[in-house]
């Protein structure tokens, strides 16, 4: 008259509940309404919220409008690759592109102004992970996705690429400035 | 050709064996122990690559090894042994004979060569794709056939389980509804066969796009596709240990469910609403609404949730029960201090289930929930998540079920008692502390599949905190112990099966048996009132009770501290 053996009785289902088990459902069910709550609750009063907004697009079109970017506002440039570090206006469309294996060019930013970053890939998957604020985003192929960010703090912030994306993915690094 | 009607009494357990399905019970066993000792060898490489005073393996190493080491465990281990468990739960717990022996064997034989061909894939170092293969990265393209064949063998071996179920049902060779644990696994089956499907149209797209017959493959489409095999088989396995953790509650204490309605319930709602759930790998995504994240994983996640929290309390509820009707019902707990702590089947079982829900039943949560994933995806908590899940969860609980099967299927008595004894104690509690330190470290932004967090010689490397780098270390070495803890499982099953006494018993004969071999029961009329006899206050488990109330006052602390650490990050929209 175990779990292994078929119900001792053969109508089980019209077995009454025990009061343990009616209570404890009640209190995990209401626990788990809860949860799903909390996910609408802070669409509309959080402040992190993944965006909604992402666009088909192909590397050459966004390697164009980073180019143009970068054209635009880049202030100096650093290690002996010559990233280019671009300090684009406050409130701007920045453009950030990840590939085999670098991202692509570093950005300044100012702290408590919003950005709209765009992020994409050339080629894999790749991961946007901002260290050490801890976000982590995935960055897809042919998918540009616009985030509206506000930077907080000043500071040298890392990027790492967090989704593997071959041999060379740990030295796939970058930084991003904020500055006051 | 003669249908094979031989069976064997075990004479201690009382349990019937159909010849055939006994052998494939055996084989399919052991082959999953095989690969858990290939597995288990690579997952020391690979603790030892990432603890940073070690850093043993070359990058292409390390990435290949962890390729070989997710689909080793995660694949070939727990699928082989949960076929076992089908054709246990099938066969031997409906005492009828598993339908189309020789099917069944076929489909052995596809898992077998699937398996070994995938490992020889890997090992030829142009696979190194990691578990989850995401396009458009590249594998061999033998690296998809092969796991192609092993997903067609594991999908007939489901039929064949699927085919037990009937002809019990056919030749009568049980009355009333089948048993719990049967019907856990058919859950678990039936999901099986949902995973292998949607695995099929992800890998067979991928298959032809690796030889060139197709152009593109669009890397979301293939993230979501896949994802609906890959965290559905994790399903499998919840289902199927679930029901190895019944099983063994009913073996040890010979516990009855609290409620068959509950438990069954529970299961059917992990048919429901488990599969949608893997749409959680995807929060962190583009081009995939709130609204659908949010239903998708809420919806249908936390009604899974819900059933898992009903398993977490009706199995240890039921041994409560049976502990208290055998007078160990004093307090709160001298159910659980008298219980055989000593017994491998017993302490393996209650560890996975106390790993299972406070460490991966709680982390898991947080990971779904679609905010929190901005501060975990793809962070070394990921790992941290289901090595609590899958290896404390699935693969703990196997092993203890490996020390029941051991006297009784393999007539072998058990090697190395002592060890045994131990085994559950190191491997589980290596365990858990290599998943709570790896969920520390990813909570301070850790990536996961990283060869180096140093970033060595490069201009723009990232600091970690020193905390980072302690914990790293600290997990590592709780990975060593946990590989002992699988050593000593090994050690001892390998050595039973093979070495150990044999147990006969004189005068043990094979029965043919026809068609209709259960007795009747006498018909019971009145449906039961419960177990009003024991417990408090009307609470016949108020020991599990409270701990279910200690866990959930855990899960909602945790879960509102992460909003909080949540809150405190860039705001973004």
């Amino acid at each position: 008259m175990s779990a292994l053996e078929p119900p001792r009785h053969r109508l089980w289902w019209k077995q009454p509940l025990d009061r343990v088990e009616g209570t404890w459902i009640v209190i995990a069910f209401v626990w788990c309404l809860v949860m799903f709550f909390m996910m609408p609750y802070w669409h509309i009063y959080g402040k992190q919220n993944l965006s909604n907004e992402a666009y088909r697009s192909t590397p050459e079109m966004f390697q164009k409008k980073t180019d143009e970017m970068v054209a635009k506002y880049t202030v100096r440039e650093e290690t002996e690759l010559k990233i280019p570090v671009v300090r684009p206006p406050a409130g701007s469309d920045v453009y950030l592109i990840a590939r085999l294996w670098s991202f692509w060019p570093m950005l300044e930013l100012e702290a408590g102004k919003t950005y709209r970053l765009h992020l994409m890939s050339m080629d894999w998957l790749h991961g946007f992970s901002l260290q050490p604020e801890n976000i982590n985003i995935q960055v897809h192929p042919g998918y540009e996705h616009v985030l509206t960010i506000t930077p907080t703090n000043p500071g040298t912030y890392g990027i790492v690429c967090n989704e593997y994306c071959g041999i060379n993915h740990h030295t796939m690094v970058s930084r991003l400035y904020v500055v006051k | 050709m003669a249908v094979n009607r031989n069976f064997r009494t075990c004479p201690t357990t009382g349990l019937v064996y159909h010849e055939p399905a006994e052998l494939l019970i055996k084989v399919n066993a052991v082959a999953g122990v095989v690969f858990l000792l290939v597995g288990g060898i690579l997952a020391l490489l690979v603790t030892l690559t990432r603890w940073p005073a070690v850093h043993l393996l070359p990058a292409d190493w390390f990435y290949l090894v962890l390729t070989a080491h997710g689909i080793d465990m995660l694949i070939f281990w727990i699928i082989f042994f949960e076929i076992a468990v089908l054709y246990f739960a099938g066969s031997v717990l409906l005492k009828c004979r598993l339908a189309t022996p020789r099917i069944a064997w076929a489909a052995f034989a596809l898992m077998v060569v699937g398996a070994l061909w995938n490992n020889v894939a890997v090992f030829q170092g142009d696979s190194s794709v990691m578990f989850t293969s995401y396009v458009p990265m590249r594998a061999h393209w033998s690296f998809y056939l092969s796991l192609i064949l092993f997903a067609v063998g594991a999908l007939i071996a489901c039929f064949v389980f699927l085919g037990t179920l009937a002809v019990g049902k056919s030749e009568r060779t049980y009355n009333g509804s089948v048993p719990l644990v049967t019907f856990g696994a058919l859950t678990a089956a039936i999901i099986a066969i949902f995973t292998i499907a949607s695995g099929a149209i992800i890998l067979i797209p991928t298959f032809l796009w690796s030889i060139g017959l197709v152009g593109y493959i669009d890397s979301l489409m293939y993230k979501t596709v896949w994802w609906a095999f890959g965290h559905s088989s994790q399903q499998v396995n919840v289902a199927a240990h679930v029901a190895v953790w019944y099983a063994i509650a009913a073996i040890v204490f010979g516990a009855r469910p609290l409620s068959e309605r509950v438990s069954r319930g529970a299961f059917l709602l992990y048919i429901f609403f488990l599969q949608l759930a893997s749409a959680h790998h995807l929060l962190a995504d583009p081009g995939l609404t709130s609204n659908w994240k949010i239903f998708n994983t809420s919806y249908a996640m936390y009604l899974a949730v819900l059933a898992s929290m009903v398993h977490g309390l009706t199995v240890p509820g039921a041994i409560e029960v049976a502990q208290r009707e055998k007078g160990y019902d004093r307090g709160l707990f001298e159910w659980l201090r008298k219980a055989p702590w000593g017994n491998p089947v017993f302490s393996g079982m209650f560890i996975s289930l106390i790993g299972f829900g406070f460490l991966g039943g709680i982390s898991g949560v947080m990971m779904g929930t679609e905010q929190l994933n901005l501060i975990i995806h793809n962070t070394i908590y990921v790992p941290g998540h289901f090595h609590a899940t899958v290896v404390i969860g699935t693969s703990l609980a196997f092993m203890s079920l490996t020390y029941f099967l051991i006297p009784t299927l393999f007539k072998r008595e058990v090697m190395f008692p002592k060890l045994a004894q131990w085994q559950p104690y190191v491997f589980g509690l290596g365990m858990s502390a290599f998943a709570l330190f790896m969920m520390g470290a990813g909570t301070l932004g850790v990536p996961r599949r990283h060869w180096d967090i140093t970033f060595a010689g490069n201009a723009l490397a990232h600091e970690w905190p020193g905390t980072a780098y302690l914990m790293m270390g600290i997990t590592a070495i709780a990975g060593v112990a946990a590989v002992v803890g699988g050593a000593m499982y090994i050690l001892v099953a390998v050595g039973s099966i093979f070495l150990g006494k044999r147990i006969d018993v004189p005068g043990a004969v094979r029965i043919p048996v026809q068609a209709g071999i259960a007795p009747r029961p006498a018909p019971v009329a009145a449906i039961p009132s419960g177990h009003a006899s024991v417990g408090i206050a009307g609470f016949i488990a108020p020991g599990t009770f409270s701990l279910a109330m200690v866990f959930l006052v855990a899960f909602v602390l945790y879960y509102f501290v992460n909003w909080k650490y949540l809150a405190t990050v860039w705001p973004l929209q």
